[in-house]
């Protein structure tokens, strides 16, 4: 039986979607199998982060709907053997997501893989509700910035009241994963700490990725960062964080970027 | 305030981390009031449930918080066929 992860931050924009990719990408570059599956109904971005827009045929919705089965709608990452993606749909609109026919698809990937890895949409609504309802565990997406760390609050509120697994009685284990962090604007106090941030959401640290030039260019590319650049400073943040997914107990640090030459002489520049 | 200046010493962070504190203790006892209603709201239906039968969509319950005293509102409508005379208004 596989487990079931929700990527969820409440705020838009924190690195739900990077995040889902290249965790999936580092369990399944460790040999074990992972289906990332998108929820974002109308909005989907997964397909395009991993790359794979253009083979897209059915989705989440067909399936729930049954007019796709499962293994149709799946895609295989071309890169990766054991790494699958589950699109949403562009077209339909959330509500055509229903709590069973949720609960239906999730049993059955929880049986065909080891990871199955939800990437939740933006908001409190029913979208992000059905992403989170029947998982395992959260990871909550967090920048260190006053509105993302209020959300992630609120969000790890509903994850205590709202999953399956709330509701009967047991706890759902909750992970927090600080993006976009700048170690030195930390160290200078303009941006809240590891610390600060810990302290006030009180939810144990899965890891901290380093603010990125090579998020960006990953997802221009469409290859998850964990694949695209294994060496830069966020993807062996993600490598890491999988690590610790797995079991493994792995130092925290704040995996610096790895500068070649051509960056040393150039300095950063906007990517 | 000179008290955040002192502290701030060129970074925002602290202030950043006050504030959220402070909204965070408010915004979290804020949530924790729905959940105390329905528990509230079960609890009670099931007392009166045990002698008078009722529609349990019939009943509202709320919360007026207020400086020196809250308010808890428990509104049951009951069916006039049971227990009440047909002419004594409910």
């Amino acid at each position: 039986m596989g487990k079931v992860l929700v990527v969820t931050s409440g705020k838009g924009g924190v690195g739900k979607t990077t995040t889902t990719a290249a965790l999936g990408a580092a369990l399944a570059q460790a040999g074990e199998t992972v289906v990332v599956v998108d929820f974002d109904v109308g909005l989907r971005n997964l397909d395009l982060v991993m790359g794979a827009e253009r083979r897209v045929v059915f989705d989440l919705i067909n399936v729930i709907q049954g007019v796709a089965k499962l293994s149709q709608a799946l895609i295989r990452d071309k890169r990766l053997e054991t790494l699958w993606l589950l699109p949403a749909s562009q077209t339909r609109d959330k509500d055509a997501l229903t709590e069973e026919g949720v609960r239906q698809v999730i049993a059955e990937l929880r049986e065909r893989f080891d990871w199955v890895i939800c990437d939740s949409p933006a908001g409190i609504e029913r979208g992000a509700i059905l992403a989170m309802r029947y998982a395992d565990a959260a990871i909550i997406v967090t920048n260190p910035e006053v509105s993302s760390v209020r959300d992630s609050d609120r969000i790890i509120g509903m994850l205590d009241s709202k999953t399956e697994r709330a509701e009967n009685g047991s706890r759902i284990d909750k992970h927090l994963l600080i993006t976009r962090y700048d170690a030195g604007r930390a160290q200078r106090g303009e941006m809240l700490s590891i610390d600060d941030v810990l302290e006030i959401l009180s939810t144990p640290l899965l890891g901290i990725i380093p603010e990125s030039q090579d998020v960006l260019r990953a997802s221009n590319v469409g290859a998850p960062v964990t694949l695209a650049n294994q060496l830069s400073g966020a993807g062996r943040a993600y490598a890491e964080a999988a690590r610790r997914l797995q079991g493994e107990s792995v130092a925290m640090t704040v995996p610096n970027q790895k500068r070649g030459l051509f960056d040393k002489l150039f300095g950063r520049r906007a990517a | 305030m000179n008290v955040f200046k002192f502290f701030r010493r060129g970074g925002s962070a602290p202030v950043a981390r006050e504030r959220l504190q402070i909204l965070l203790a408010h915004e979290r006892k804020a949530s924790g009031q729905p959940d105390l209603l329905n528990i509230l709201r079960e609890e009670i239906l099931a007392v009166v449930a045990k002698h008078i039968s009722l529609d349990p969509d019939r009943v509202r319950i709320s919360m007026d918080r207020g400086d020196p005293v809250s308010v808890l509102e428990v509104d049951i409508e009951i069916p006039n066929k049971f227990d009440m005379p047909k002419t004594g208004a409910a």
